[in-house]
């Protein structure tokens, strides 16, 4: 890739060699604590839904809804608690476009919905 | 039924008709021509060295510009025969059948093998210099979109010989487009070369996105980048989005058409429907997609030969980004007859109309940044003129569309194949032209010239209104697309005759067009400053064509329309800045791969059509081949020394 | 650990304290920013997916309902173990931060075979579907349920093949900027297929058997 050595904000003064040692002594990616708080929730969240699903105390409608929160939440916790999206050195992008994408995937599966159940006039 | 061996049906190879066997003699007399002047003149080396392999994002614009004027040509004499066929009624130039495949490869074509390409060659030319970077992103991967779209091309254009080409319109809806009603190869040929072609869409949206996001110059902030950056970013944003969504219209259909699917079959359960809503969801984006690199085009253009810089530049952009997001929201206007119910279509048609805004602000700022400007008319110039009325009309027809209850007056009439002419031609076509014939010295070195330039352009815009204004009036009177005759006594007579001599029109403006480049070619001026239209952006300080690394030194940017603002300064005696001592500079190495891997995309696609499963799953193991071996290459990039710079910056400035 | 990658010169790593190893070269920051986008586009696909297949899962046309197919042992299975192996994934990448090239590689291996047990379980759960008078021709529901299941089935396979390259290269390499890169990217493109599975066992498997 053609590079930029010394693009607006990325900065790139200091060595290579100073590299390994920076890293041991200021891990970026949190403790291991982090990840394990991040499988628990996951299966908690899993879980739940499940039991919700099978005990069915509520009308389908609120069941539904609540499990597509849970599964919503579970989208946070990948996010960050895994992936690391606000760790990237400039995370706004990443975050406009996780952003649009959101709203884009909202919009594509509620609109077909609605469009596609024809106003309820066709019993489709 | 998935078969060991091959199973060639009965029309192989397309037969029986004498247009179709002058393509095929002349497509092998054509490949035999090639394949001979490339040995004799031993150019194979020389082919494969410096263009099968490059990674060069001015190389790949000049691929997809020469790529996009051959299928221009193409999808031209698809117009010309539909044109010749509605002439007079009652004619039987072309059967029934050969006009349905003539209407579904034009549309196709015009769109996705014609304009997309055309757009990416401006990106391609375009951005990268603009912004002060030395390449793209990921210049692999834009050489894997180019030889993914070239081929897909060729896929889609072998059907004619092979086969048989698609008939089912270029929106390819079922049922008509489904096994029962459609049992022949040609529509898989569509499906498969539009989801190859999609792929390398999408990769040049990603790419595109990221070199503009993160790889500006030094000083260039977002609200400094050149107007047609900004539209190139808009309308990536848009195929990041929009593309995947014709990938899955596309792959449920050929499930269906392939393994006996039930999406939009008329049995168990399907809904034809659905297609149709996916279809729309990527295809109201798409002509987006081609319009804002455009409008971008125009910004520059304008602003350039007015000697003035773009009046209201944050409206510009404002209204770039806003329309990227609106035009997401509006796909139902395409089949507002679905009759998806009241709430639905008053939504979309209200979404509709308020995308007229920021597109009438757009067009009000170019005529202000033109008020009180030193206008130079040139060939560019002129496109973009031309554009502005015919935009105006079409827009309004547009909007006369998007009223729901009366398009169920004008929907699949000539009313509405006169509207989207209207735009995509005034609006793309006269866009792309333009862009090319600015940015022509940038890629070759030389100008076309202006005055065949200027014959061509008042052939094909006059030609332009002769067609398309009488289809408006055709539409209201009742003549439906997609009819491959007319009785006598309809009263059209005329008014087809009319348009059909505007078509021929426009066709001689085309091969004026070509002779320009032709001439050109042989006695176009060379342009020796890098600067012939005494430019705004840093594309302009390079000298012409640019040396492969672009810029010796990145520049640093302190303003808007950075390269004019230095040529101020410079009038004014300020003293350059000395400049930085050179350093190595980093450049990724050609590789073949890309090529090789469309070759298999290719392969396998053309297995797929004819279910010869065997070689769909050789071409997939060679796919995932070919990326491993991708991914275990290290020795992908190489620095160029710093004497080598220096000799070749001074070969350049002194020329 | 090395992180050596000697031919570049210095000015094109970028050192500050905390930027992590995967982004200290430009280029990578470029590629995983790039991935975020492929994601982007990958997330749309998937909810055309799901559109298509909440609209069309009522036409059954007469044939096996969700009801009647979905096992609940068997995709709490499918769900614990990829659960579970973005959770090994994700300590892989924080022995790689770690500089233990041992730890990276074992847990991407735990990965893996994490992964080769939930594809294992799919095809066990389609072919059972399709012996049983539920192919994919059967119904619209059934086109729609192994497209949308199938498609994030593939995209499971192919991140297997993309770790197994990865783990060959990093037992040749070492833990390099470059593949480190590669390893971060393939972890966010396995926690992605987690969260689209979390989204097809909530709506297509848990809405199912909810009836
Ligand atoms: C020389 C200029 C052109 C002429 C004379 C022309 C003529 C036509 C005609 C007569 C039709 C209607 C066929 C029918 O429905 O019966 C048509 C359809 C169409 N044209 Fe053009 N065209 C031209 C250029 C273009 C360009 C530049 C584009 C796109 C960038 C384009 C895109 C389309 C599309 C998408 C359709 C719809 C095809 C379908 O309905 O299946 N055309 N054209
Ligand atoms: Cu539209």
């Amino acid at each position: 890739m053609s590079q930029h050595p010394d693009r607006p904000s990325d900065h790139a003064s200091s060595h290579a060699a100073d590299r390994a040692s920076s890293h041991a002594s200021n891990p970026p990616s949190g403790s291991p604590w982090m990840y394990i708080a991040g499988f628990v929730i996951s299966i908690a969240l899993t879980l739940g839904a499940l039991w919700l699903a099978l005990a069915r105390q509520f009308s389908t409608e609120a069941l539904l809804t609540v499990i597509l929160i849970l599964a919503i939440l579970q989208i946070g916790v990948q996010m960050f608690f895994f992936m690391h999206v606000t760790e990237s050195p400039r995370p706004q992008f990443n975050l406009w476009i996780l952003g649009l994408g959101m709203f884009f995937t909202f919009v594509v599966i509620a609109s077909s919905i609605w469009i596609m159940s024809f106003g309820g006039a066709l019993g489709y | 039924m998935p078969t060991l061996l091959p199973h060639f049906p009965a029309t192989f190879i397309v037969t029986g008709n004498p247009l179709i066997y002058g393509a095929e003699v002349s497509i092998v007399l054509a490949t035999v021509g090639i394949l001979f002047v490339l040995t004799y003149f031993k150019k194979w080396r020389w082919l494969w060295r410096e263009w099968l392999t490059t990674v060069d994002h001015k190389k790949i614009a000049v691929m997809y510009l020469i790529a996009a004027l051959l299928m221009f040509f193409r999808g031209g004499v698809d117009a010309m025969l539909m044109r010749t066929q509605l002439m007079q009624p009652n004619m039987h130039f072309l059967q029934a059948e050969h006009y349905n495949q003539i209407f579904t490869t034009h549309g196709t074509i015009m769109i996705l093998f014609m304009a997309m390409p055309f757009i990416f060659a401006m990106f391609n030319i375009a951005v990268p210099l603009q912004i002060g970077a030395r390449d793209v992103a990921f210049p692999y991967l834009n050489a894997v979109s180019f030889w993914l779209y070239f081929f897909a091309a060729l896929l889609f254009n072998l059907s004619f010989v092979i086969g048989g080409s698609p008939d089912a319109g270029w929106v390819s809806y079922p049922p008509l487009a489904g096994l029962e009603f459609d049992p022949g190869p040609g529509e898989n040929f569509y499906l498969l070369s539009l989801q190859i072609t999609g792929i390398g869409s999408m990769a040049t949206g990603i790419n595109f996105m990221v070199t503009i996001l993160k790889m500006r110059a030094p000083g260039m902030t977002l609200m400094r980048m050149p107007l047609f950056s900004w539209s190139v970013l808009a309308s990536s944003i848009l195929i990041i989005f929009a593309f995947p969504v014709l990938t899955v219209a596309l792959a449920l259909l050929l499930v269906d058409r392939l393994a006996g699917a039930h999406f939009f079959t008329m049995l168990q359960g399907g809904n034809p429907m659905m297609y149709v809503n996916l279809f729309w969801i990527w295809g109201h984006p798409e002509v987006y997609i081609v319009i804002l690199p455009a409008f971008g085009i125009f910004s520059e253009v304008v602003s350039t030969f007015s000697g003035k810089r773009i009046f209201g530049y944050s409206s510009m952009v404002a209204s770039l980004m806003t329309i990227s997001v609106i035009s997401y929201l509006l796909w139902v206007h395409h089949f507002y007859t679905m009759g998806a119910g009241p709430g639905v279509n008053s939504f979309f048609a209200v979404a509709t109309m308020s995308v007229g805004i920021p597109t009438g602000v757009k067009v009000f700022n170019w005529l202000f940044t033109m008020y009180r400007g030193r206008i130079r008319l040139t060939v560019p110039m002129l496109w973009a003129i031309a554009f502005i009325p015919i935009f105006a009309i079409g827009g309004a027809t547009g909007v006369m569309l998007a009223a729901a209850p009366a398009d169920y007056q004008y929907h699949n009439s000539f009313f509405l194949i006169a509207h989207f002419h209207q735009v995509l031609i005034g609006g793309t076509v006269f866009g792309m032209l333009a862009g090319m014939y600015y940015w022509w010295p940038k890629m070759f070195g030389y100008m076309l010239n202006e005055r065949i330039g200027r014959w061509a352009f008042w052939l094909f815009n006059g030609g332009f209104y002769v067609t398309f204004l009488p289809q408006y009036l055709l539409g209201l009177m009742g003549m439906t697309r997609r009819m491959y005759t007319y009785p006598a006594d309809m009263g059209w007579n005329a008014l087809n005759f009319i348009s059909t001599i505007g078509a021929y029109v426009m066709g001689v403006g085309f091969i004026v067009l070509v002779l320009d480049v032709v001439y050109s070619i042989r006695y176009g001026e060379r342009d020796v400053t890098g600067d012939p239209w005494n430019g705004r952006t840093l594309e302009w300080s390079l000298p012409s064509p640019a040396p492969h690394y672009n810029f010796a030194r990145i520049p640093t940017v302190t303003s808007r329309d950075a390269w004019w603002t230095g040529k101020q300064a410079r009038a004014k005696g300020d003293a350059p800045a000395p400049p930085e001592p050179l350093q190595p500079i980093h450049m990724p190495k050609n590789s073949g791969g890309p090529f090789i891997l469309a070759v298999i995309f290719f392969i396998g696609g053309f297995g797929l059509v004819f279910n010869w499963y065997v070689l769909g799953l050789l071409a997939l193991l060679g796919i995932l081949v070919n990326l491993l071996l991708r991914s275990l290459d290290y020795d992908t990039d190489y620095y160029v020394p710093i004497e080598e710079i220096e000799h070749t910056e001074a070969t350049l400035r002194r020329a | 650990m090395t992180i050596a990658h000697d031919r570049l010169p210095a000015r094109e790593t970028r050192a500050d304290r905390d930027t992590p190893l995967e982004y200290s070269l430009e280029e990578g920051a470029l590629r995983i920013f790039g991935f975020w986008l492929f994601l982007a586009t990958d997330l749309v696909l998937f909810a055309c997916l799901f559109a298509t297949y909440v609209i069309l899962r009522d036409n059954t046309a007469g044939g096996p309902t969700e009801m009647q197919l979905f096992d609940v042992p068997t995709f709490t299975a499918e769900t614990l173990i990829l659960l579970t192996s973005s959770f090994t994934g994700g300590l892989g990448t924080y022995a790689m931060h770690q500089g233990s090239k041992r730890g990276l590689i074992a847990w991407m291996i735990v990965t893996v075979l994490l992964g080769l047990s939930f594809i294992g379980l799919e095809v066990r759960e389609f072919a059972a579907y399709a012996t049983h008078g539920a192919p994919l021709q059967r119904s619209a529901f059934l086109s729609a349920f192994f497209t949308l299941v199938g498609t994030h089935g593939c995209h499971v396979s192919l991140g297997i093949l993309w770790m197994l390259s990865i783990l060959y290269q990093l037992a040749r390499r070492g833990v390099t900027a470059i593949t480190a890169r590669k390893v971060f990217i393939v972890g966010l493109y396995w926690h992605f297929l987690d969260i689209v599975w979390v989204f097809i066992f909530s709506v297509v498997y848990l809405n199912g058997v909810m009836g």
